[in-house]
């Protein structure tokens, strides 16, 4: 019984239409030679935003942060949108896990 | 090639856990070999399946697509899960009394076997899909050879199906009488982990609150990118920051999953031989 209603409550929460996306601030990066372009993206505080990451590259790209808890396929010549925070004021590092030698950033958040 | 190698042993460390995991939880259950083999198949085919689709996947849920779909993934593999022991709690001292050998249901233990087989598939299909995406990217990137590549792919899946089989060839020594329940914590743990990272990937999909990002931080004890801490992410659910809402899901599906096998526990007295030998002759 307790395992009908669990998926009745997955199937729910599965259904639900994402939150508008709209309003709130975007950030705009690209990755383009495995790098990501700004590296460094400043961000407001306290905010949910908005991150469009553009992938200028053939190749498929990961973006990855640990502190962020976000991990996103991003497909060469693709665009993925990441919305992250509120964040508190801080540093929070970003990479590419496909290309971790070079694809790094960070978000700063002040 | 230690590029490939490294990606690919970590994607196929996280699958061969689980598929060594559900190996230990299945010992004594009809065609065990047969289903964890047509789990793995069918991880396989999906992630080339999902790998192909991740553009289409990725556009779906309003660009939410790629973050539902592994939400929904786990979710199904956390459902197999709790079934799983919720039925060794009925079955899995009947099984230790005939020695590991599950005599009376065998329609059902075949049963039980297909939903394990799903959970093998789809943390296949999972940890594959990025791995055939990773390694598209560097044949189509050129800058390492095709040798190189396919080489450290090979040496990277070899070492982590080499741990997997540590880790199975560790834990079906125990002693029988401890055996069910050390496999009923490690699925319950296992289960608790996936819903937890369920939960983080529907924050990510801003279907579900955050409700405190992080709620403790303990990344200065043990980071959670350092080898153990990866370990421990997936067998545990261990999290160097958690959101609010991640620890919520953790212990409910801990809780509920525990009132299932009480509740469906097999109780004492157990039923006559008798009555067993009537039941599988039915």
């Amino acid at each position: 019984m307790f395992l009908t209603r669990k998926v009745l409550l997955t199937a729910a929460l599965l259904a639900l239409p994402v939150a508008a996306l709209a309003g709130e601030a975007e950030f705009a990066i690209t990755i383009k030679d495995h790098r990501f372009d700004p590296a460094e993206v400043r961000v407001p505080a306290g905010q949910k935003i908005k991150l469009v990451v553009k992938n200028d590259d053939k190749t498929a790209e990961e973006f990855e942060s640990k502190p962020l808890k976000r991990e996103k396929i991003i497909q060469g010549g693709a665009s993925a949108t990441i919305v992250i925070g509120p964040l508190k004021p801080g540093s929070y590092p970003f990479y590419g896990e496909f290309h971790e030698a070079t694809a790094k950033g960070v978000i700063i958040a002040e | 090639m230690l590029g490939s190698a490294i990606i690919v042993f970590r994607e196929s460390l996280e699958a061969s856990l689980i598929v060594s995991i559900v190996a230990v939880a299945t010992v004594g259950l009809p065609h065990r070999a047969r289903w964890i083999a047509a789990g793995i198949a069918g991880g396989v085919v999906g992630s080339l399946l999902v790998a192909m689709m991740t553009e289409h996947i990725a556009e779906l849920g309003g660009g939410m697509g790629q973050e539902l779909f592994s939400a929904g993934v786990l979710g199904i593999a956390v459902l197999m899960l709790a079934w799983h022991n919720i039925w060794m709690a009925r079955h899995g001292m009947e099984m230790t009394r005939q020695a590991r050998q599950l005599g009376s249901d065998v329609r059902s233990g075949e049963r039980e076997m297909s939903a394990l087989a799903i959970v093998i598939s789809l943390a296949v299909l999972r940890e594959g899909s990025e791995t055939a995406l990773f390694l598209y990217s560097l044949f189509i990137g050129g800058n390492e050879s095709v040798a190189s590549v396919i080489g450290g792919g090979i040496l990277g899946l070899a070492a982590g199906v080499a741990a997997g089989w540590g880790l199975y060839a560790g834990f079906v020594r125990i002693p029988v009488r401890w055996f069910f329940s050390v496999t009923s914590v490690l699925v319950l743990a296992l289960a608790a982990a996936m819903a937890s990272n369920m939960a983080r990937f529907l924050v990510a999909a801003d279907v579900l609150p955050a409700l405190a990002d992080p709620l403790w931080d303990t990344s200065a004890f043990l980071d959670q990118s350092s080898l153990t801490g990866q370990l421990l992410h997936l067998l545990i659910g261990y999290e160097a920051q958690p959101l609010g809402i991640q620890v919520v899901v953790f212990v409910t599906t801990l809780a509920l999953i525990l009132f299932g096998m009480w509740r469906f526990r097999l109780r004492p007295p157990t039923r006559p031989p008798a009555s067993k030998l009537a039941d599988s002759t039915a």
